[in-house]
């Protein structure tokens, strides 16, 4: 049981082709769709069904998201879909639009139909220069073959999509930071109300999904919204992109049923490289909670159990560490990061990101100081649902987590003036 | 929902009334809860990026921005519970960790918000160790310092530039803490309201450039007063250091000024302390002034006044003089049997005076500037002469009003304008008569051709509910004016829409209410004084060389009579025409009144010590009126001088409306190569001319002869190569700029501007050549 849905293509010779993906059942939702005139409300509804939930990170309920807009307001509406993919450890939407952009195209038609809007925006990763090609031909296989554009397939319905290659600013994958983005601006969350739904992309209502969830859709719609449903578990339906990354033999993209053991993908993966112990995984990408080795051997892949442990499944970037890492080290790589991609729009991320950076590299050095843990987690509290945007919780989550779970590391650091792990 | 509707919520236990779709931070500020707060401005767009207004919301999971949350019935808000508190102080630590503590040294202290803020909010020891943020500064003008280090990135400048001042010349580039507020493009800041940002910055990070290191905060003295040096009167706060002018900042006055000032009110005060100020009264004797005491200068004065035939008398007032200045002038002149007075020193045509609107105004109260559907602009750079009206005039336009205009020279401005008709001076007539035309008004014995464009305008103004037909400054001076006024008249009408006039100086409806013109049939206009010549002129406030229409002809007036002059400044002219100077205080020196251009009286008193010797005018003239024997001139106080003349005045009747205007023959012809006059703003009256900071702004005037790339090269000139312009008997040698706002077979050279004393008029035929 796996490549069920967004990876359906892969095993076929030149899987990004228009020619592959129809071999598979490419657009027969679409055409059903207009053919049949399914109704928005009976595609909404089915796509409730399936239990998809956002898989960019937040895990809302996709149906849920789209019943938001107003599909009888006059005027333009966007359909946008995030494929900037900026989580560090995710890489799952880039193989999408590598190896099957016509699930993702079909989607955001799909979704532009059952939500009444007047075109889609794909906003792409500024270092997918490949992915990005890949999907313009296949926008471009799309019109030619009147699957995109005005009048599709003769049904009076015209929906258009276009790429928008970004510049490398992680903030931009936020969703209100990316509709600015898009309109020329300086990439910086929106404070929130209004909601894209009501003002969005150029001030229109808008509705923002990941790659992944969009290039879901055809087959949810295809096979409808209980199959996809049970392909997964209770509260996370179907199956999910991981990228799994790290100590590991065989790093790579698995699509799985959600709820499959952590034990299993790791399996998959090639096991622990080198004979070494797993010591921690960040299961959802390195804003999520770091979690020990014998909390998350004993996990499923799915957004409840992930929670349960005290973190998240996010985006389904797994990061595997095994027992030679220094954890101080890690975060402060991690925390360098966010201190470095802050948008500096709000005060506690802007100034907080570079307090817990130096703090850490600090410590790391072997400079620490006996209070300095109790800081930083004061000051990840001054930051955590402070902010305009996500970025603050994410920036915050790694530090308090790390700190919780190897405070005996930093300790070590802080005493000895170096690394438990390394003898450094 | 009905705008009436009220909602109920509860701060603190307190329960307030709330009007739907308000924000949380707006209650409490009218409820007087405190709620800090940075980067919240009740005239700026919410951005809530400080994060120092968080408050606990009832069943919000986290505490929520009171500048970006909307009341809803029934709400429960902390302003200081626990989870609010804890929120504040956080976020003041944060933004304390990077700032200097530079307080000691820094112009923001003691009236600093972050300093307020920091002593309810932040600890006493910071915890945090690690190497403080610097951040490079850019010169961005003469106006305002830069200490970017101290920037607390709230974004008020820059929603300012964007949504005020109507460019985004301050911007924030750069990420997360290399974020950093600065000028996109390296040059300065051009807004004619920039300083504001002054103002609006919550620390240290932009302040007053001519204010720095001047005094400190809790040295100042506050007077209430009223700006000077446009027609809005706005409302300001002198801040004083031993008896000098320190600095200028706003006063709210919602129905004026709003919250804001314009550059030149902020900045003009500077022109109060130069070298030129004239410290004691003058004699001239041997051919020399030469300074003598008060007394004997008075004596001198009324002996001179009474000593002249009072058809031979004449005087000319500044439209800046306060009204009570004005009224004893006239007083004083028609005690002595004179009626030769007038305060319209930049107009030449006169010709209209019997069809005089009664009182000359704005024809709108300025916040219904703001709901305009359309406005025609003539002979107006309305965004640099009246710098608030015009931002009235923006709101409108945001709103989906159109501005359109019809002028000599293409002058920007920081809206679109849906129509504009940009031609020589002498085409302006052409233009508006053919505006009348496509409405089917009178067009004056006007031959007029109506195009598209004329239409355009037209249906315009037809189509508004409402409108205004503006005459600004440069139709003032304009050689045809009283046909451009009957235009514009006969336009408005058609339309039915306002007639409006944007008149010079701070004071000209006092003008007009305080007798400061000839009567109807006795006595000389300025351009009667002009042509008939004087045996003695009185000028209050007035350098004659930049403050009048025609500086040729004002020589030969002076040149030919006694002068006595009450002046703040000795000008190289005064020096050499004048008989007798008495130095007088100058506006924020002197009690007084101004009528702005909506017709508000509105009074003030003197803030700082008169330099030297100087006097307050009323005070001046109130004595020469005794020692000329005239009656009645006992008032003890200026607010007695203001009595007697809103006595006399009566209701202020506001009113432009012509009477039996006659149709005239242009004046101005088609030629080869016309004047483009006009004043630039920093050049309209003595301060302005004398601060130093705002001529080394970019409106500053650069002194050159600007012409199109096109007239250049048929008079085969080039940009930077010296060219002589010659008008009448007068010549002046200046380097040529290349401006293609300038329209063909044109010239600007404005008056009021060094070398412009040299030339006649503003307008009219001139010759260019290489020098």
């Amino acid at each position: 049981m796996a490549n069920e849905v967004c990876l359906r293509t892969l095993h076929l010779d030149r899987s990004w082709l228009l020619s592959t993906y129809e071999s598979e059942g490419g657009y027969e939702a679409l055409r059903k769709i207009l053919k049949e005139k399914i109704s928005q409300e009976d595609i909404i509804e089915t796509v409730k069904t399936s239990g998809l939930r956002g898989r960019g990170g937040a895990g809302f309920p996709t149906g849920l998201k789209w019943s938001f807009i107003n599909r009888s307001a006059a005027g333009d509406k966007y359909i946008v879909c995030n494929s900037d993919e900026g989580e560090p450890g995710t890489f799952k939407d880039r193989d999408i639009l590598r190896y099957n952009p016509h699930a993702l195209v079909e989607g955001m038609i799909i979704a532009g139909y059952a939500t009444g809007s007047t075109a889609g925006y794909n906003y792409i990763r500024g270092e997918f220069w490949e992915p990005y090609e890949r999907f313009e031909a296949a926008l471009q296989e799309a019109r030619e073959a009147g699957l995109l554009g005005e009048n599709i397939l003769g049904s009076g319905f015209s929906f258009d999509i276009h790429a928008h290659l970004g510049a490398g600013a992680y903030v931009c994958g936020e969703e209100t930071a990316l509709l600015e983005s898009i309109e020329g601006k300086k990439g910086q969350p929106r404070f929130k109300p209004p909601f894209p739904a009501m003002f969005g992309l150029y001030g229109r209502p808008t509705i923002i999904n990941n790659t992944e969830s969009l290039a879901s859709i055809p087959d949810i719609i295809r096979q409808g919204g209980e199959w996809f449903r049970d392909i997964g578990v209770e509260n996370s339906g179907g199956s999910k992109l991981f990228s799994i990354s790290g100590n590991i033999n065989n790093p790579g993209v698995f699509e799985i049923p959600m709820g499959t053991p952590f034990s299993e993908l790791l399996e998959m993966a090639g096991g622990m490289k080198d004979g070494y112990n797993l010591k921690a995984v960040i299961p959802g990408g390195s804003s999520s909670p770091v979690l020990p080795a014998e909390v998350m051997m004993d996990l499923t892949m799915d957004y409840d159990a992930i929670a349960k442990a005290g973190s998240m499944l996010g985006s389904g970037a797994v990061i595997v560490i095994d027992d030679r890492q220094c954890m101080v080290k890690l975060l402060d790589r991690i925390s360098y990061f966010y201190y470095e991609e802050s948008c500096g729009q709000c005060t506690p991320c802007r100034e907080g990101t570079g307090w817990m950076h130096r703090v850490i590299h600090r410590i790391e050095q072997g400079q620490g100081r006996q209070e300095d843990m109790d800081l930083l987690n004061d000051v990840t509290k001054r930051i955590m649902g402070r902010t305009i945007c996500a970025l603050g919780d994410a920036a915050a989550m790694p530090v308090a987590a790390f700190i919780k779970h190897f405070r005996e590391e930093f300790q070590y650091h802080i005493d000895h003036k170096q690394c438990m792990v390394g003898g450094r | 929902m009905s705008e009436q509707q009220t909602i109920t919520i509860e701060v603190d236990g307190k329960k307030l009334e709330a009007a739907p779709g308000q924000m949380l931070i707006e209650v409490t500020d009218a409820a007087g809860i405190t709620v800090p707060r940075f980067c919240y401005h009740k005239k700026l767009s919410v951005a809530a990026n400080c994060r120092m207004c968080l408050v606990e919301v009832e069943n919000a999971p986290k505490p929520l921005p009171a500048c970006a949350t909307p009341v809803a019935d029934g709400m429960k808000a902390w302003t200081c519970s626990p989870l609010a508190r804890q929120a504040q102080k956080g976020t003041m630590e944060f933004l304390l960790i990077n700032h200097p503590l530079d307080c000691p040294i820094c112009d923001q202290g003691g009236e600093c918000e972050l300093q307020d803020v920091a002593m309810g909010f932040g600890e006493g020891v910071s915890r945090f160790s690690e190497g403080k943020r610097v951040v490079a500064s850019h010169d961005i003008g003469p106006l305002i310092a830069t200490d970017m280090t101290r920037c607390i990135h709230c974004t008020r400048c820059v929603r300012f530039g964007d949504e005020i001042a109507g460019i985004r010349e301050l911007g924030a580039t750069g990420r997360g803490e290399h974020m950093k507020i600065g000028v996109y493009v390296e040059r300065s800041v051009s807004s004619e309201l920039s300083g504001n940002v002054i103002d609006l910055c919550p620390v240290g990070a932009l302040t007053s450039k001519p204010f720095r290191y001047r005094a400190r905060a809790w040295e100042l003295t506050q007077y209430d007063s009223v700006a000077a040096h446009d027609g809005v009167g706005s409302n300001i706060h002198v801040h004083v250091r031993n008896h000098q002018v320190m600095r200028v900042v706003p006063k709210d006055n919602e129905a004026v000024n709003e919250t804001w000032i314009s550059d030149r009110d902020r900045f003009s005060y500077q022109g109060l302390y130069t070298d030129d100020r004239l410290q004691k009264p003058m004699l001239r004797q041997d051919g020399q002034l030469r300074e003598v005491e008060w007394q004997q200068a008075l004596l001198e004065g009324a002996a001179l006044l009474k000593s002249v035939d009072p058809a031979r008398l004449g005087a000319l007032v500044s439209p800046s003089a306060t009204l009570e200045e004005m009224h004893l002038l006239q007083k004083l002149l028609r005690g002595l049997g004179s009626n030769n007075i007038d305060h319209r020193l930049r107009q030449t045509d006169f010709r209209g005076d019997a069809a005089n609107p009664a009182t000359p105004w704005l024809g709108q109260r300025f916040a219904d500037l703001e709901n305009n559907q359309a406005v025609l602009l003539v002979g107006s750079w309305l965004r640099k002469d009246q710098p608030l009206l015009n931002h009235r005039l923006r709101k409108s336009v945001l709103a989906g009003g159109q501005v359109m205009a019809i002028n000599p020279l293409d002058y920007d401005f920081n809206y679109s304008l849906s129509n504009k008709l940009i031609g020589a001076p002498a085409d302006m007539v052409g233009h508006l008569a053919a505006v009348a035309a496509a409405l089917g008004a009178d067009t004056a014995g006007v031959n007029a051709n109506a195009e598209a464009a004329h239409q355009a305008i037209a249906d315009a103004l037809k189509a508004a509910g409402k409108g205004l037909v503006l005459l600004g400054s440069v139709a003032q001076m304009h050689p045809d004016y009283s046909l451009l006024r009957l235009l514009a008249n006969n336009i408005a009408q058609a339309a039915h829409v306002d007639l409006g006039f944007v008149g010079e100086g701070a004071n000209s409806t006092g003008g007009w209410l305080a007798g400061a013109v000839p009567k109807a049939g006795e006595g000389l206009s300025f351009a009667g004084m002009l042509e008939q010549g004087l045996d003695a002129c009185v000028l209050l406030n007035v350098e004659p060389e930049f403050d009048t229409a025609n500086p040729a002809a004002m020589a030969g007036l002076l040149n030919a009579s006694k002068v006595l002059a009450l002046t703040t400044h000795l000008s190289p002219w005064l020096l050499e025409y004048a008989d007798l100077v008495l130095p007088v205080a100058a506006t924020p020196e002197t009690s007084g009144s101004f009528v702005n251009l909506q017709g508000d009286v509105q009074s003030f008193n003197g803030a700082a010590r008169p330099a030297g010797e100087a006097r307050p005018a009323w005070k001046v003239l109130r004595v020469l009126g005794n020692l000329a024997d005239l009656e009645a001139f006992d008032h003890e106080s200026s607010r007695d001088v203001l009595e007697e003349a809103l006595q006399s005045i009566g209701e202020i009747k506001l009113d432009n409306s012509l009477s039996n205007a006659q149709a005239v023959t242009a004046r101005l012809v088609s030629a080869d190569l016309q004047r483009i006059g006009g004043v630039p703003l920093y050049s309209v009256d003595m301060l302005a001319r004398r601060s130093g900071a705002l001529q080394h702004t970019p409106d500053g005037w650069k002194a050159g002869l600007y012409v199109c790339a096109d007239t250049a090269s048929q008079l085969g000139l080039v940009e930077g190569s010296s060219a002589v312009l010659r008008q009448g008997d007068g010549e002046l040698t200046l380097p040529l700029v290349v401006d293609d706002r300038v329209p063909g077979n044109c010239v600007w050279m404005p008056t009021g501007v060094p070398g412009s004393e040299l030339l006649g008029e503003g307008f009219g035929t001139v010759s260019l050549e290489k020098a």
